[in-house]
């Protein structure tokens, strides 16, 4: 799925140059469930961002490779194929939820499904069918206002998950919400997880998140270190 | 997705499309007010000179007076009626005299209608007709009769004075009076062009090839009703009546025609003892295009004259009409530039400030696939129907507001003194009162200099006329606006790069 070699990530903030990852190298196949862990500011954000096509590094590799794109050094792409990448392959879930405040349930999901085409009773039926998966089938007319933090966040999967998409990043998941959404939230996402083979990588703070995966990776100053 | 997210966006942030599109709305309301009330001011222009100056006029030569040589003579000097001591009929101890002089009209200089032929010979010129415009001032009224030296005076006895007798008044006072027209000579073989081709016959006949030499006139209608004229009676010319064959009136309403009487040109040269005399040539051009070639031909073939185009008549015209086209190619242009600018200013500042708001939601749509096209075409799809939102209301009230304009029906007055004089002389008739009326020679004089110099004005009604070019620029002016913030913001939004969106927010 991913092999990272040397990747070294540098952001230039006025005279200063910040270095967010140092010589990272390290590889996740396909089908894993990874937790990324560390002190805020410590490069799990920067990280993410590689891993989801979001960014490039300032040196080093991101190769990724799937069944259908093959393999490719996401280093070396141009903003378009990233974000065809982007489109087909990543399934993004942040802490904010981040979902369209304008938009309904089922409306925010489809928004993942317009760069594929389609029409739009297909993008209907799919968003519709990925509520459902994750509980929300009763509330595909919803403004995101109207529904809770944890109901948020699962429209914030189905949006991620309606593509079926081979990876899954989730950044702080559960950040906003309460130990027993917290539950409920990582329930979902590990059963999805299961059910479909996905590549799921979670950054948490969280340790009882964390305690969930099958790989705990840290990361400190930008340098990663791999949790027994 | 894009219609959804469109309808969405815009129902979701109401008070953004309403600032935008109320904008907007304002801004071509005022376009389109302004730009009907212009035409309809060009219109009022246009109708205020085709009254006096004909239908496809295109340019007119005259002359500048010239100055008097010496005080007291020329066109501007004061007139003088002299009395013999026989003139005048005496009955029961009143004498009433009465003399009428047509002389060229004050402010306007004749010239040798040869004028004319060269006028002819310069090339482009496809009609011309000349014109000889006079004042017909009849001096009348009634004095005691005068008693001759040594003759007997009725006696009172006792030694007292004998009362004054006789006069107007039958105590020996006097009365005077002065009536003045204007009368117009022109050759009814060119009227295709010049003063009688704006005209409509209203009753009669005009005048034709065949009146050559003839006493016969064609009266504008205001002034006949006000004279007490009518088609088949006559009308006194320098002493010699005329028959009265028909009856003119403007084409527009409330407008005056050039002149109160007209007349063949010939009959008028003789009358005024102007032989060979004109002091107007109305030229026609061949085309639009030629009239500026036309008119320095003219200007080097005749150099003492003043040649003038309707362009040079328009900015002529006076009164509330000339503030009113002032106010609107000055005031009203740049104000609707300004609100349009202001306008579009808001659009794109509301929708860059959208933009920046919607970071998050940017760097998400951008996260899971969206290209920078999309984010693009999202944008100002939402602009351009804030704009169109706005350009509709805009028609709207701009329509609502020409409807107020054409139900006021705001009156403007009009008078056109231009050089060639004929604009001012014409529209006194119907400016009523002053011009036709005689005025009474009174302790305080100055009467007839009063009548003369009357201010020649024509009510016009202002009509502000809805045109699908107007329509066509509100609905043009609406989708630039939409377009250009849209295109503003959407290359704002498409320089956003998903991780330092998403880095903002976090």
């Amino acid at each position: 799925m991913y092999q990272l070699t040397n990747v070294t990530k540098k952001y230039d903030q006025g005279k200063r140059s910040v270095t967010a990852l140092q010589g990272v190298t390290v590889s996740i196949p396909d089908g894993q469930m990874v937790a990324i862990q560390g002190p805020t500011g410590g490069g799990k954000s920067t990280l993410l961002q590689m891993l989801g096509a979001l960014d490039r590094p300032s040196s080093g590799s991101v190769v990724f490779e799937t069944e259908h794109l093959g393999s490719s050094d996401l280093s070396s792409l141009g903003d378009s194929q990233l974000g065809r990448i982007r489109a087909t392959e990543i399934g993004f879930v942040f802490q904010g939820f981040n979902l369209i405040p304008t938009l309904t349930a089922q409306e925010n999901v489809e928004t993942a499904l317009a760069p594929l085409g389609g029409t739009s009773a297909a993008r209907r039926e799919r968003s519709a069918a990925a509520l459902e998966a994750v509980g929300l089938g009763d509330r595909l007319g919803h403004l995101p206002a109207e529904l809770s933090g944890g109901q948020q966040q699962r429209v914030a999967i189905a949006r991620a998950l309606v593509k079926d998409p081979t990876v899954l990043l989730a950044d702080e998941p559960t950040g906003n919400l309460d130990e027993e959404t917290r539950d409920e939230i990582m329930d979902l996402l590990e059963g999805l997880w299961r059910a479909q083979g996905l590549t799921l990588i979670v950054v948490t703070h969280d340790s009882a998140v964390a305690k969930r995966a099958q790989r705990r990776l840290h990361i400190k100053a930008g340098r990663l270190t791999e949790l027994a | 997705m894009f219609y959804t997210y469109l309808r969405r966006e815009l129902a979701g942030r109401r008070k953004q499309t309403a600032i935008v599109a109320i904008g907007m709305a304002l801004a071509i309301a005022l376009v389109i007010i302004v730009n009907s009330v212009s035409s309809g001011v060009q219109l009022a222009q246009a109708s205020v000179l085709e009254s006096v100056y004909g239908v496809g006029t295109d340019i007119t030569v005259s002359q500048a007076p010239a100055a008097a040589a010496t005080p007291g003579t020329g066109n501007g000097a004061p007139q003088r009626f002299d009395f013999g001591s026989a003139d005048g009929a005496a009955a029961d101890g009143t004498t009433t005299i009465s003399r009428s002089r047509l002389t060229a009209e004050r402010g306007t200089e004749t010239f040798a209608s040869t004028g004319l032929d060269t006028v002819r010979a310069v090339p482009n010129v496809s009609a011309a007709a000349a014109t000889l415009l006079l004042s017909n001032s009849t001096f009348s009224g009634a004095l005691p009769t005068r008693t001759e030296p040594g003759a007997t005076r009725p006696s009172t006895g006792q030694g007292a004075q004998t009362p004054p007798t006789g006069g107007p008044d039958g105590a020996g006072g006097s009365s005077f009076s002065v009536d003045s027209f204007t009368v117009l000579g022109l050759n009814p073989a060119d009227a295709a062009v010049g003063p009688l081709s704006a005209v409509a016959l209203t009753e009669g006949r005009s005048l034709a090839s065949t009146d050559a030499g003839a006493h016969v006139a064609v009266l504008d209608s205001s002034y006949a009703t006000t004279a007490s004229l009518a088609v088949g009676g006559t009308v006194a010319i320098a002493g010699t009546d005329f028959s009265i064959v028909g009856l003119v009136s403007a084409a527009t309403a409330d407008s005056a025609t050039a002149a109160n009487v007209y007349i063949p040109l010939d009959v008028a040269q003789t009358l005024a003892a102007l032989p060979g005399q004109v002091s107007n040539i109305y030229v026609q051009a061949a085309s639009s295009t030629d009239i500026g070639q036309v008119q320095a031909d003219i200007a080097t073939a005749l150099p003492a004259a003043t040649v003038k185009t309707q362009a040079d008549l328009a900015s002529s015209v006076s009164g509330s009409l000339a503030s009113a086209s002032s106010l609107v190619s000055n005031l009203g242009l740049w104000l609707s530039l300004i609100v349009l600018a202001a306008a579009f200013l808001i659009a794109i500042l509301f929708t860059i400030s959208g933009v920046t708001r919607r970071t998050r939601e940017f760097g998400t749509l951008k996260a899971i696939g969206w290209s920078n096209g999309r984010i693009v075409r999202q944008v100002g799809g939402e602009s351009l129907v804030q704009g169109l939102i706005g350009g509709v209301v805009g028609i709207v009230v701009g329509l609502a507001g020409i409807l107020v304009i054409n139900i006021i029906a705001p009156t403007l007055t009009a008078g056109a003194s231009t050089a060639a004089q004929v604009a001012g002389r014409g529209a006194r008739a119907a400016g009523g009162a002053g011009g036709a009326g005689g005025a009474g020679f009174g302790p305080g004089g100055g009467g007839f200099g009063a009548a003369t110099q009357a201010a020649a004005q024509s009510n016009i009604v202002l009509t502000a006329p809805v045109t699908v070019s107007v329509i066509l620029i509100a609905v043009g002016l609406a989708v630039l606006g939409g377009l250009l913030a849209g295109v503003i913001g959407g290359w704002r939004a498409s320089r956003l790069r998903p991780a330092e969106a998403l880095r903002s927010i976090a």
